[in-house]
């Protein structure tokens, strides 16, 4: 049995990071304010000192310069790790995300891959408006090339990133800032995996299907305790790859239970969940007991006094899960 | 010193130039270039302008989606590959067959990249001239403009870290330089010391935008200071120049010396593609004062300066010319598209389940429809 500490997750990624590191000496980490002040969030704290400030170093202050000079980095031998300060500022990094990172081994045949991670804090629940609060997955998981990854809690978050970071293709890593340093929980001290495109079967249940990622598996787990309460048994899905992602297993739970809720905190539309319920009208349709419903934020900017009724809630969720099972 | 010359010598520093009117050049100048390289660099302009001039033919014939040709600029695109290491990465924006010619990609690799064949490296993804070498150090190319210089200067940061002692060039036009990515990319290549150099094709023209509408300076070379980066303005037709320009650039960033921008000024001869028309936008006369500072008349007469290129030499280099691009031609229309199949390859190192399913079900369609 490997030693487990109790870590919260800005801990369980810098330790990811630090594994790392020490493992593969062409790994680099930069972005802006990551070097001797460890980011603004920390995660890359102490890590400047200990692999020296070529390996880990600040950039100057233009998202769209870190990650196209990342891309060269990787063309070059290097394995860079990018740290965007908030999902929120990486638009000006879209065109080399998704036109450059995203197609490079496509467009030349697979002469070329891309190893690299771009990891960014995103979401709300922290009063961060709308600049310090968005979700921004859908964009990226709408582009063939990336992948798409969002631990929900420490343990995820560290056997993600080093999944991520073994992975041969440039992977979106968004970590959830609300849950940063709201929970702690056993993780491994060494080092171990969690494969991508799997999701997590969290808990087991007869009567609805719950699939949520990120910073609303906290809600999801709220919601289904308050539904036991009342008598319903749900199961919860813990996605964690947002794009390839886990088909099969969220197919297999709905034909078991005939219902699906999928909560995400982005707007409603064109979202995450909509591809799920998509996907699954199509194969699971003779199956099916209610309609196939989503619980995301509202089709409006991120808002900053009035975050918390944006935000789905663990009565919405409970309200959505009522009247699916009653349907 | 008046107003405004002391302006005008501020904002238009100096061009640089070799090759004089009459082809000759100082004496102890002619070894940047030794005889035999300039016969082989010669004969690659020539090629590059039968490629040029057949292709596009056959581009208009329909044979052939869409075609560039760099005609006029070859001093810039074989003697800045020229000039460097074989394992130097080279970052095209587009309009460089110059550079691969003299790497020795084949022919008839570039032909099935044009074509997008079952043969093409690429496996027909892209459209033509968006190349990808890694054999010959050719990274590959995108058509968002200017996306390729951060990559430059990331390559030139690993090659520092890892001491491969490689320098990475990359190429643009006077229109990127207007682009963020010409920004992001000069500034960050200064701030880690890149192995990179920045080479801007002025040509003039961006499609039919010219440069006077990009930016009000006189000299995209002077941005170089901006940055705390070495900036250089050359005459771009004078192929000594560009060897001696990018040889001190690139010796000096392998040295540890840093990155440099050589802003060479060349000419646009031909149109911006084959779905351009230049004599809507541009006056002939313009074109007509350049074809005095054509590549190829220039180098071609500096050759008979040191009496190594004859009339009869040039007859039968053009006639090997037509030859080897028949002969590319031929062979490689003859190649059929890439399969099906591939087209859901290579978007990740192994397919998802997910892609997995669309391809399966997708050859299902297609093999259902034949029956």
């Amino acid at each position: 049995m490997a030693d487990l500490v109790q870590m919260n997750m800005i801990q369980a990624l810098n330790n990811a990071l630090d594994i790392y590191m020490r493992r593969e000496a062409t790994a680099i980490i930069m972005g802006e304010d990551v070097g001797g002040f460890g980011g603004v969030f920390r995660v890359t704290e102490g890590l400047q000192q200990k692999y020296g400030a070529e390996r880990v170093f600040d950039t100057p202050l233009a998202e769209a310069g870190i990650v196209g000079t990342a891309i060269g980095m990787a063309l070059g031998g290097l394995q860079p790790i990018v740290e965007i300060q908030f999902a929120d500022f990486v638009f000006p990094a879209f065109d080399q995300i998704v036109n450059e990172a995203a197609k490079y081994r496509y467009r030349c045949g697979g002469q070329y891959g891309l190893k690299m991670v771009i990891r960014m804090p995103y979401g709300g629940g922290i009063r961060g408006g709308h600049y310090h609060s968005q979700s921004p997955e859908a964009y990226f998981a709408h582009t063939p090339g990336l992948r798409v990854v969002i631990p929900s809690g420490p343990y995820e978050a560290k056997g993600l990133l080093l999944a991520a970071l073994d992975c041969p293709d440039p992977v979106v890593f968004l970590e959830p800032k609300k849950v940063y340093r709201s929970v702690k929980t056993h993780v491994p001290k060494d080092y171990y995996t969690i494969p991508l495109e799997k999701a997590a079967l969290v808990r087991e249940g007869r009567d609805a299907t719950l699939v949520a990622y990120g910073a609303m598996m906290e809600v999801a787990r709220e919601a289904v305790l308050l539904a036991e309460g009342e008598g319903y048994d749900v199961e919860v899905i813990d996605l964690l790859s947002i794009w390839p992602y886990d088909l099969k297993a969220v197919l297999s739970s709905v034909e078991k239970t005939g219902r699906l809720l999928v909560i995400q905190e982005a707007p409603q539309t064109c979202g995450v969940a909509a591809e799920l319920l998509a996907e699954v009208q199509r194969r699971a349709f003779t199956r099916l007991r209610a309609p196939l419903r989503r619980i995301a934020g509202f089709d409006t900017p991120f808002p900053y006094a009035l975050e918390d009724h944006y935000l789905p809630s663990k009565e919405r969720v409970l309200d959505v899960l009522r009247k699916t099972i009653e349907f | 010193m008046g107003q405004a010359s002391c302006l005008e010598a501020l904002m238009t520093p100096k061009l640089r130039s070799i090759l004089n009117a009459d082809g000759s050049c100082a004496e102890e100048l002619r070894d940047l270039v030794p005889d035999s390289d300039l016969l082989a660099i010669l004969r690659i302009i020539l090629l590059n302008r039968v490629m040029d001039r057949r292709l596009m033919t056959l581009q208009r014939q329909g044979r052939l989606g869409f075609y560039m040709t760099s005609t006029g600029e070859e001093a810039v695109t074989v003697g800045a590959a020229y000039a460097l290491r074989e394992d130097d990465p080279i970052f095209l924006s587009y309009r460089e067959v110059g550079s691969l010619l003299w790497r020795k990609v084949p022919l008839n690799a570039i032909m099935n990249q044009l074509i997008g064949n079952a043969q093409d490296l690429n496996k027909g993804r892209q459209m033509p001239f968006h190349y990808c070498f890694r054999e010959h150090h050719i990274p590959s190319v995108s058509s968002p403009v200017g996306t390729q210089l951060p990559h430059a200067c990331g390559f030139g940061y690993a090659a520092r870290i890892l001491k491969t002692s490689q320098v990475a060039l990359a190429f643009c036009g006077e229109g990127a330089a207007s682009e963020g990515d010409f920004h992001t990319a000069l500034n960050f290549s200064g701030v880690l010391n890149a192995q990179t150099i920045f080479l801007i094709r002025n040509n003039g023209y961006a499609i039919s935008t010219p440069e006077s509408v990009q930016t009000k300076a006189c000299s995209l070379a002077s941005r170089a200071e901006g940055y705390g980066i070495a900036g250089v303005r050359i005459d771009g037709t004078d192929l000594l120049m560009v060897v001696r320009a990018v040889r001190d650039a690139a010796e000096r960033a392998r040295g540890g010396g840093g990155p440099a921008l050589i802003e060479a000024l060349t000419y646009r001869m031909g149109a911006h593609s084959s779905a351009d028309d230049p004599t809507r936008y541009r006056p002939e006369e313009e074109m007509r004062q350049w074809e005095k500072l054509d590549a190829l008349a220039r180098v071609r007469l500096h050759a008979k300066w040191r009496g190594i290129w004859t009339d009869t030499e040039e007859e039968s280099a053009w006639a090997d010319a037509e030859k080897a691009v028949s002969q590319m031609i031929s062979e490689c229309e003859r190649l059929p598209p890439p399969p099906v199949e591939s087209l859901f390859d290579d978007v990740y190192e192994r397919m998802p389940a997910v892609l997995r399913t669309q391809k399966e079900e997708y050859l299902r369609f297609l093999r259902d429809r034949k029956r």
